[in-house]
């Protein structure tokens, strides 16, 4: 009664994993379950990042005691810690590729420069909120103070559990080789560290960029 | 990847499934129980997890009626001294956040889990650990959030929990927390259960079934998926701000500070108006499924109700102000969001002139289900209509914070979303146990019910317009709405014995002997063409569908000229000729401890976070445990864990 058995299901699959570095049972839509699953997260994230920024954009430079944006902003060392970030992108990007081409080599090293890059990205966060701090703007200060570290916050937090994924993702490459399903797990955490990425994008430019 | 799973022999061949597991993931040997409570605690069957959820909403159901009767007394005459001022706010906010989050939504998840697959033709859903997930994490939210009730008050803000009023000053017990904390939980619980569900109705349709060709059940959750999947982030972030504001002295609801104090009621609406369709739509299907079944005719207008569902869940983003006529919007926006609700109702409309055509010309049978379906479209269309006096603005400006409101919602979730629920239990509880409640208690549950709600909310229309207003903690004397509270108050305890009787139908059903027919109701959908309750890998050979009402066209045969349906097979000879059929390697997922260890480390967190950070340490390290054994565990167990290696084991192999 049934078209597809079983079997053929998995037979097929694999060897569709050895050629496109897809894995899994066919699935209706030809896209595999673990990447559906990570593109709705990441629509959902969509709404997570649009409640914190619209939350920003209302409470932008109300300030009654403490510094106001203009006065603690340091744009040109936020603009090289954006670029860091953007860049990781490029390495990320560049790791997907050679874990497509079954370079496991080169997969392990271009997501340690991911990694590397982007935990640049947080130190220099960590050094911004500190230096913030230490210019008086707490996070209790001001409705600029609490929905800035609020917003950055939860963007860095995303972008240091990116890290914990790209490190771990490196520790599970140490050892065999590079098939179908494991390229793919790559290529969905650079899903994930796309859009952490262009999140920033849009943070830098209407936290940053535009004045109060 | 999920379902890639161990395959076993074929299934003549398959032994006693128990067998000892030879390797340790993490800490734990992997489960492998087949029976007894430990097959039902660390399962992954989406079977046993919708039961579970049904259970366990079941029981928040008694919880929260109880709290409902207790409002009823302390309303039955002025000036009631059953409960004090400070209690009475905890009872209804606590009547509320149950209902809603800890009944109507898991009840939802409980069909949904139970019935997709099987209206689909899968063997489990997408991600089965994902989904042990996510019970578990809504089953210790639940629990966390009732915790409050022992440990210094529970949440009195009301289920809205407008902030300033949630914050320290207005609300200082520890209530709002456990109830910012429990949403943020059960909020993980609802997202990942929604991104399963979503992902299997997409990814795992039997060969055939196309999306218009999906049973109107599964339609109607996989549009609620979606909602809830752009819904609960809003309301996550809304939670956040004022989790950080309770506990860590953040100002973002500090009007002080300049605080906007509409920025919760937007944040909180954008959820909470696209969460009352989640409410509601799943019962649309399910009544979907009954009505056509017992009208013995198809549903009548097939595309429109599917799409009708999707445009409710595309416009259920643009009517959140209404919430908000009274707090001073100004007039374009309350001119706008008039328009849009008053639009609403047509899709909403559309659905209900498709059930009534549906019955039109059928024949008709009156079981109890079918009563529930027809219950609820005359409830709903109640509720709906009252629904549509509140888009007027000025009309809404009298209405706002009255009895006229609670009448209103308690008619579309009452009378929409439970009976609903009813019609479900009713209609699958042959399918899911193998026994049939009894009609004839049943009949007695749903007219108990019918006259109970309508005595109860009914009256609230009318002491509503007359300004009796919601949240007091007592009938003020000589208003004249005295009588009329009496009413309700005799109403709802004529609802609880009907709840009571359909418990009572629960009990003695199970303890009768399995002997529901495979058909009982001549039904129509794929989850009626495997055994009752179904096994295990549901299927055993995935039926290829050619058309909508699959099984239907299965057993009948149309007669092109007079157009009369013919019985060809029965369900029995159908099942028999699947069996025959059967698929020689099984996938099943194993059952896996982890994710019921990681749900548990949420609450713990969340205690923390309240009372001192070491406890958030101690749930931080559980949690971490979690996602380690979680990770190392492969989803499927090895060979020597899990069913003798047949030669399917070895054609694997050569395919490598």
């Amino acid at each position: 009664m049934s078209d597809i058995t079983a079997d053929v299901a998995v037979a097929s699959s694999h060897e569709a994993g050895a050629d496109h570095g897809e894995t899994g049972h066919a699935t209706t839509t030809g896209l595999s379950n673990n990447k559906l699953g990570m593109w709705l997260f990441l629509g959902s994230e969509c709404l997570l990042f649009g409640g914190l920024i619209s939350t920003y954009m209302l409470y932008r430079g109300r300030t009654q005691e403490g510094p106001k944006p203009s006065q603690i902003y340091d744009i040109p060392f936020t603009s090289i810690s954006s670029f860091i970030l953007l860049m990781s992108s490029l390495t990320m990007v560049l790791a997907v590729s050679a874990s497509k081409h079954g370079d496991l080599r080169r997969t392990r090293l271009w997501l340690c420069a991911t990694a590397g890059l982007g935990s640049l990205f947080v130190g220099g966060q960590v050094y911004e909120f500190t230096a913030f701090y230490r210019e008086g703007l707490g996070f209790t200060t001001s409705l600029f103070g609490s929905s800035f570290y609020t917003l950055t916050g939860f963007h860095g937090v995303h972008v240091s559990v990116g890290i914990i994924m790209l490190v771990s993702l490196v520790a599970i490459l140490l050892r065999g080789r590079i098939d179908g399903n494991r390229a793919e797990v790559v290529d969905i955490v650079g899903l994930y560290w796309h859009f952490v990425d262009i999140v920033w994008i849009v943070i830098f430019t209407l936290v940053y960029l535009i004045p109060a | 990847m999920a379902i890639v799973e161990q395959p076993s022999g074929p299934l003549a061949l398959r032994g006693p499934s128990t067998v000892t597991p030879d390797v340790a993931y993490g800490v734990f040997r992997r489960p492998v129980a087949t029976s007894g409570w430990k097959s039902w605690l660390f399962t992954i069957d989406h079977k046993k997890i919708g039961i579970m959820y049904g259970a366990t909403a079941l029981f928040f159901f008694l919880v929260g009626g109880i709290e409902a009767l207790l409002i009823r007394l302390q309303l039955a005459q002025p000036d009631g001294k059953l409960l004090s001022a400070d209690t009475y706010n905890q009872m209804f906010t606590m009547h509320a956040t149950t209902m809603v989050f800890l009944v109507i939504m898991p009840m939802a998840a409980a069909f949904g889990n139970y019935l997709v697959p099987l209206q689909i033709g899968a063997r489990d859903v997408a991600f089965p650990r994902l989904n042990s997930f996510g019970f578990w994490a809504f089953f210790f939210g639940g629990v966390f959030l009732n915790l409050s009730w022992f440990m210094g008050g529970a949440p009195d803000g009301g289920w809205f929990a407008y902030a300033p009023n949630t914050g320290v000053p207005f609300s200082p017990t520890h209530g709002m927390d456990f109830w910012v904390l429990a949403l943020q939980i059960t909020g993980l619980a609802s997202l990942s259960g929604a991104i399963n569900l979503i992902v299997t109705i997409l990814n795992m349709r039997a060969p055939g079934m196309s999306l218009m060709r999906m049973p109107i059940f599964s339609w109607m959750i996989l549009v609620v998926q979606f909602l809830l999947v752009f819904a609960i982030p809003v309301i996550t972030v809304a939670l956040v701000l004022l989790n950080f504001q309770r506990l860590f002295g953040a100002t973002f609801f500090s009007v002080d500070a300049g605080a906007d104090p509409l920025l919760w009621q937007h944040l909180f609406w954008i959820f909470g108006h696209p969460e009352v369709y989640i409410l509601v739509l799943p019962s649309f299907g399910i009544v979907s499924e009954v009505l056509p079944v017992f009208s013995r005719k198809p549903l009548f207008g097939y595309p429109f109700v599917v799409f009708s569902g999707a445009a409710i869940g595309f416009m259920g983003w643009g009517v959140w102000a209404h919430h908000m006529f009274a707090s001073g919007l100004g007039p374009v926006s309350v001119a706008v969001f008039t328009l849009s609700t008053m639009f609403i109702a047509v899709p909403t409309g559309v659905k209900i002139i498709n059930w009534i055509m549906t019955m039109w010309g059928g024949r008709l049978v009156f079981t109890t289900a079918m009563l529930f379906a027809i219950g609820l479209i005359v409830e709903f269309t109640i509720g709906g209509l009252s629904g549509v006096t509140h888009a007027i603005s000025p009309s809404d400006t009298q209405q706002t914070d009255t009895y006229y409101i609670v009448a209103h919602f308690h008619y579309v979730l009452f009378g929409g979303a439970i009976f609903g629920i009813f019609a479900g239990f009713y209609f699958w509880w042959p399918k899911i146990f193998g026994r049939m409640l009894s009609e004839k208690l049943g009949k007695w549950n749903f007219w108990l019910m019918v006259i109970g709600m309508n005595g109860t909310f009914g009256p609230m229309h009318i002491v509503g317009l007359e300004g009796q207003s919601r949240r007091n903690y007592r009938v003020i004397p000589g208003m004249g709405v005295s009588f009329w509270n009496m009413v309700e108050t005799i109403s709802s305890l004529i609802l609880a014995v009907g709840v009571l009787l359909f418990v009572i139908n629960v009990v003695r059903t199970n303890l009768r002997p399995r002997t529901a027919p495979l058909d009982p109701w001549d039904a129509r959908t794929l989850e009626w063409m495997t055994a009752s309750p179904p096994k295990d890998h549901n299927f055993d050979s995935i039926p290829a569908v050619h058309s909508i009402d699959e099984f239907f066209h299965r057993k009948y045969e149309e007669d092109e000229e007079t157009g009369d349906f013919t019985k060809i097979a029965t369900a029995e000879e159908i099942l028999a000729e699947q069996e025959a059929h059967a698929d020689a390697h099984m996938h099943l997922p194993s059952p896996s401890y982890w994710p019921m260890v990681l749900a548990f480390g949420l609450p713990v967190v969340a205690i923390g976070l309240i009372y001192n950070i070491v406890i958030s340490v101690a749930g931080a390290l559980i949690i971490i445990l979690g996602v380690y054994g979680w990770v190392q565990e492969p989803s499927v167990a090895d060979d020597s864990d899990y069913g003798p290696p047949g030669d399917a084991t070895k054609e694997l192999a050569a395919v490598e």
